[in-house]
């Protein structure tokens, strides 16, 4: 990946406020478009990141706007990268529970953090847990 | 007349029909909304029929099934029933990784689904 030829970087600091988070987003998928990726891949980047970065924002740093989440996305020919960073204590992602199991079914949690990983080719977090590195290779 | 603002709900044979406003269903304040204007319909107007038709609903987080799972107790508290139908494919995958396909009984349409109450 550090051989990687980007076409297109993007690099925000954004207030915990969802709506900018979105609005960050949604200049990926406006570029992802004009650059032809596959449908499929747009609804899986999408889906993700909305979660990845409503964690940051409303877990990660307790929907504070004074608090700043960075949001770094680079895109070549051939993937997209993309890594969010919080000002957050982290979280363990392993300690969550599966939210497919028959005794978790109805608990809200572990859900959004099993989407990104099934949708996404890499999904990495830093051992502190505020940071979180995810990579989707274009199909 | 319900003042709702992220649903709009028809009656039809006895069941209520929920459609949903936005095509998809992500922002913070507008999954509060729709959790909002679902539980409505089941605590003050005490509806035991529900159909929820996702026709056009383009996208859904992780926070909004919450809000369907959390709706699904209610209902179940009250002795009624819940129903979906008319999910495109992009979204009918996340239930089914979720598993939540097998937790939710869903019909392919509306027509279906009514008579099947």
């Amino acid at each position: 990946m550090a051989n990687e030829s980007w076409l297109w970087v993007l690099e925000e600091r954004i207030p915990s406020v969802t709506k900018e988070g979105s609005a960050t987003l949604d200049k990926l998928l406006t570029e992802l478009k004009n650059q032809q990726w596959p449908d499929q891949d747009v609804f899986a980047i999408h889906l993700s990141l909305e979660e990845a970065i409503v964690n940051a924002i409303l877990h990660g740093n307790s929907g504070d706007p004074e608090k700043q989440v960075e949001i770094t996305f680079q895109v070549s020919e051939t993937e997209l990268r993309v890594e969010i960073i919080d000002e957050g204590s982290g979280f363990n992602p392993d300690a969550l529970p599966d939210p497919t199991a028959d005794e978790n079914l109805e608990k809200p949690s572990g859900r959004g953090v099993m989407l990104m990983r099934h949708y996404m080719d890499h999904v990495q977090y830093s051992k502190a847990g505020n940071q979180v590195v995810m990579v989707k290779k274009r199909s | 007349m319900a003042d709702y603002r992220q649903i709009s709900v028809t009656e039809t044979d006895g069941v209520s029909v929920v459609r949903f406003n936005d095509q998809r269903i992500l922002d913070a304040g507008s999954i509060q909304q729709l959790g909002e204007d679902l539980f409505q319909l089941v605590e003050a107007e005490e509806r035991d029929k529900l159909l929820l038709n996702f026709t056009d609903v383009e996208f859904l987080s992780s926070a909004a099934l919450n809000r369907l799972i959390m709706l699904d107790k209610k209902v179940k508290e009250s002795n009624g029933v819940l129903k979906f139908c008319c999910i495109c494919s992009g979204i009918m995958d996340v239930f089914a990784i979720t598993r939540l396909d097998k937790h939710f009984e869903i019909l392919d349409d509306e027509p279906a689904a009514i008579a099947s109450f």
